[in-house]
């Protein structure tokens, strides 16, 4: 039995320790929009914010992340209330088939939380990593600056 | 809709094309509905006024998507159709998948099937006509309410309004309708195209919400009570059957609950996905490869090469160029080579089933769920009513998750069979790249002469490749004369089979011919824009070669060769100026382009692109200009041409699937690279303007890039690449 913190939650899970953090929110917790794209960290879908960085859990073993905080993209929208990634998302009309989107959002936000205003290098450096197929990427990067221009303009938190 | 046939076919939507311009609005087109399938109860939460229109007591209104949503933006295009005639408050909106009945088949391919770009077109008068009868219902409703003329009545987003101020919800007449048994009329009026309001403005897309909080329902996504999780170990040697396996490792692992063979492979069950993956991973299969250990794409390519300078089947001969050829002084010629490709969708396969005695119950992303039903139904020896597919959202398809075998559906079937609980079966990244169902392989010979002003004057293509059509077996009208259509799709100056359209280019002597090698083991599959992601290469890049050889810039030449085709000429006139034709470009850099007809719909693109000294480039500029008829909402249209962009870029950078001793030698992203954020290219869309009948544009925009990028490639450097994917032959796509 291992106790995670899962959107402010304590969870207690009876996976395998090894099992990785992705199936252990989608198959014993039903949190199922984090995704499954790749299983060996390459293409971003399964991006979680753990104590609050990006990382991936697809390849992040349960064992290694006893008794630590997770948040996935179902906690965002704390409150009812789009954070200003997933409004700008909205503004912006980035989805196309949406698979890849809970990844990129968190990616996006945990690049916002620590640089809010990064400039179109630093959107890449961040955002390279997150592969979508149907072809988003130009409505994602206008939307990363959007939602900065909100948060800087003392707009809703990310 | 009186000029829709009472059987309408592909055949007869695409022979013509232009059916679906009314010039009359008065439509009777019948729906083959009846409320009597709706609770007529007075009382009852809910009114069917429609085969595709349900609304509730709180003013809910739920239209039924009868096509496929996985990114192409169909569901906001079909309920925009709908709220255009209704007057619908898009707050109240909710959208459900219908159901596999006849009632909801595609009225262009008369089955339920999402595909080749036609779901607007076909959709455009139905949805519409549901709409405006749907209205004509409540204003019956509303003036019976009442006691009064209808020329007091009007709608408000979801309401009713009398003029001197009351109002009703629609949801509020529903008691009305079941009262008087009110029917909707025959025949009703649509509003002129200057009326619109909402057809052909810009509008978001419906299931975003859904989409950014991570409660967007995908196959994968599926939870059932009882639910367990499968994984398939499949064989290195794809097509290969199970002598005998080994399963003691497997079922060690706790958790572990079943391991049996399927035609797929040997499939562990467990307690959640993790735990069947790693069951799978510790059997012990001894296969049967059934001879396929022998396949190599290499072999393929040399066999293709050979093929490709004898006869084939002849698709077309306009004029002379065999004989033309025989005796000209020079004829240039070349040969462009085309890898297999996987479709790699960022959700990869998957699929829930439930099996019981009597009947069987699937939740699925498909786009081609009628004849999903049939396999299953044929599979189990039930009637086809006792199958049910819940259609889920998709994390993309590209033509995979429309399968003649059903293959990813039937997997979880026979894996359920014998359970009493349902159980998922989801495809690794590693089986999605190796499943062995592949944009085919293709070779093209082409040889051509220009004349004496330096414009094509002769040519003569020849297209080696597997047809899709011939193997899946999916409709015979795709193959006339032994010539599967979609592998000349694009190389061809007439019309064929029915197909309406032809390249809108006109070359005096122009001959093609077409090889459809029967090979075994690797399944070709409709792969975004079929036959155009080869033949558009072949077609586009050996034009070019064409332009260089008689000294012709290659817009110009374009813009020569469709004087006869104003619909393609005005589009490529609007690129020259879009895309700064003109403009000169500084040293390593350099323009190409090209132009297509896939699916009705006329595309070009023109692109930049800088190369650096070490081949690595990037592309700084991509102009796209489409013409598909009425622009139903340019917000999806702009997302496709991206969409189409990607992929196609993805593909001529990357894309190649190698198959040596039968074994696929790609897995995963690292070596079947996916185009990454930082190497998009800015892309501008232009829509020409236009009030004829909609036409597709989900596919469209695949075909030009890449042969836009490489002829640009040939601009900046004088290096002609023949071979694809460029990564192989000395350009490498900058990260």
């Amino acid at each position: 039995m291992v106790t995670i913190i899962v959107n402010d939650e304590a969870r207690t899970v009876s996976a395998s320790p090894d099992t990785p953090l992705l199936w252990v929110l989608r198959d014993h917790l039903h949190l199922t929009g984090t995704k499954y794209g790749c299983g060996i960290s390459l293409c971003g879908a399964c991006t979680v914010h753990l104590n609050g960085e990006a990382v991936r859990s697809c390849t992040l073993p349960l064992a290694a992340v006893a008794d630590q905080r997770v948040e996935t993209i179902e906690h965002l929208a704390v409150g009812g209330d789009y954070n200003a990634v997933q409004s700008a998302w909205l503004d912006e009309d980035v989805a196309q088939c949406g698979y890849c989107q809970s990844g990129q959002i968190m990616a996006a936000t945990a690049l916002l939380n620590n640089n809010p205003s990064p400039s179109d290098a630093e959107i890449d450096a961040a955002m390279a990593g997150h592969i979508c197929r149907c072809g988003t990427y130009q409505k994602i990067r206008a939307a990363i600056h959007r939602a900065a221009k909100v948060t800087e303009g003392g707009g809703s938190q990310v | 809709m009186s000029q829709l046939p009472s059987d309408p076919s592909r055949r007869t939507f695409l022979k013509s094309s232009s059916m679906l311009a009314t010039g009359s609005l008065l439509v009777g087109f019948e729906l083959p509905y009846s409320l009597a399938s709706a609770p007529k109860s007075s009382g009852a939460a809910s009114l069917m006024t429609d085969a595709f229109i349900r609304i509730d007591r709180d003013n809910t209104i739920t239209i039924l998507m009868n096509h496929a949503e996985f990114g192409n933006g169909v569901y906001t295009s079909l309920a925009m159709m709908v709220a255009e005639e209704l007057d619908i408050d898009w707050q109240r909106l909710r959208w459900e998948a219908a159901p596999t009945e006849p009632r909801y088949y595609s009225p262009i391919f008369g089955e339920y099937l999402t595909a080749g770009s036609v779901s607007t077109a076909g959709a455009f008068m139905p949805m519409r006509t549901a709409g405006a009868k749907t209205k004509a219902l409540l204003l019956q409703a509303a003036g019976l309410l009442w006691q009064t003329d209808a020329v007091q009545l009007s709608t408000d987003a979801g309401w009713i309004a009398h003029s001197d101020g009351r109002r009703v919800s629609y949801g509020g007449l529903i008691e009305v309708i079941q009262d008087h048994n009110l029917e909707p009329p025959k025949t009703v009026d649509l509003k002129p195209t200057s009326a619109f309001s909402v057809l052909g403005f810009p509008k978001k897309r419906i299931e975003a919400p859904e989409k950014v909080t991570g409660r967007a329902l995908f196959g994968i996504d599926i939870k059932r009570p009882g639910m367990i999780y499968g994984a398939v170990a499949r064989p290195p040697v794809y097509g290969s059957r199970v002598i005998a396996f080994d399963d003691k490792a497997a079922r060690a692992i706790p958790g572990v609950l079943k391991v049996k063979a399927i035609d797929a492979g040997v499939v562990v069950l467990a307690k959640d996905y993790w735990t069947a993956s790693k069951g799978a991973k510790a059997l012990t299969i001894q296969w049967d490869d059934l001879g396929l250990g022998q396949l190599s794409t290499a072999s393929f390519t040399e066999e293709y090469r050979a093929l490709s300078k004898t006869d084939g089947l002849l698709a077309e001969d306009i004029g002379d160029a065999k004989g033309l050829h025989e005796t000209a002084s020079a004829v240039h010629e070349a040969v462009y080579e085309m890898p297999y490709l996987a479709h790699a969708t960022m959700e990869p396969m998957n699929c829930t089933a439930q099996v019981f005695d009597d009947r069987c119950e699937i939740w699925v992303g498909t786009q081609n769920q009628g004849n999903d039903r049939t396999v299953v139904a044929k599979m189990l020896g039930l009637p086809e009513a006792s199958v049910v597919i819940n259609r889920t959202l998709m994390g993309g398809t590209f033509g995979r998750r429309a399968s003649k075998t059903a293959d990813f559906i039937t997997d979880a079937v026979q894996a359920a069979q014998g359970e009493t609980v349902p159980v998922q079966i989801i495809w690794s990244r590693e089986e999605d790249i190796r499943g062995g169902h592949y944009r085919p392989l293709f070779v093209h010979r082409l040889r051509g002469t220009v004349d004496t002003e330096g414009y094509p004057a002769s040519w003569h293509q020849t297209a080696v490749g597997q047809s899709i059509m011939q193997h899946t077996k999916h409709d015979p009208t795709y193959m006339v004369r032994g010539i599967d259509i979609y592998s000349v799709d694009g190389c061809l100056q007439e019309p064929f089979g029915v197909f309406p359209y032809g390249t809108s280019y006109r070359i005096p002597h122009h001959r093609v011919e077409s090889h459809n090698p029967p090979k075994i083991g690797v399944r070709p599959h409709e792969w975004r824009a079929v036959g155009h992601t080869h033949t558009g290469i072949a077609y586009e890049c050996f034009l070019d070669e064409l332009a260089h050889l008689g000294g012709k810039d290659p817009l110009a030449l374009r813009l020569h060769l469709t004087q006869d085709n104003d619909r393609m000429h005005q589009l490529l006139l609007r690129l020259k100026e879009a895309a700064d034709w003109d403009q000169p470009l500084a040293a390593g850099r350099g323009r190409g382009v090209a132009a297509r007809v896939y699916s009705v719909s006329p595309i070009a693109q023109a692109v930049e692109v800088t190369v650096a000294r070490d081949g690595t480039f990037t592309v700084d500029r991509v102009v796209c200009v489409v013409d598909c008829g009425f622009a139903v909402n340019p917000l999806g249209i702009e997302a496709q041409i991206h969409g189409g962009v990607m992929l196609g870029l993805n593909a001529v950078a990357y894309g190649a699937i190698d198959l040596v001793d039968g074994q696929v030698q790609q897995s995963n992203f690292h070596d079947a690279r996916a185009l990454r954020f930082n190497q998009m290219p800015a892309v501008e869309v232009h829509i020409m303007q236009s009030d004829a009948p909609p036409t597709g544009v989900g596919e469209q925009a695949t075909t030009p890039i890449a042969p836009a990028v490489a002829n640009a490639l040939f601009h900046a450097t004088g290096k002609r690449i023949r071979q694809f994917p460029l990564d192989r032959h000395g350009f490498i796509l900058k990260a």
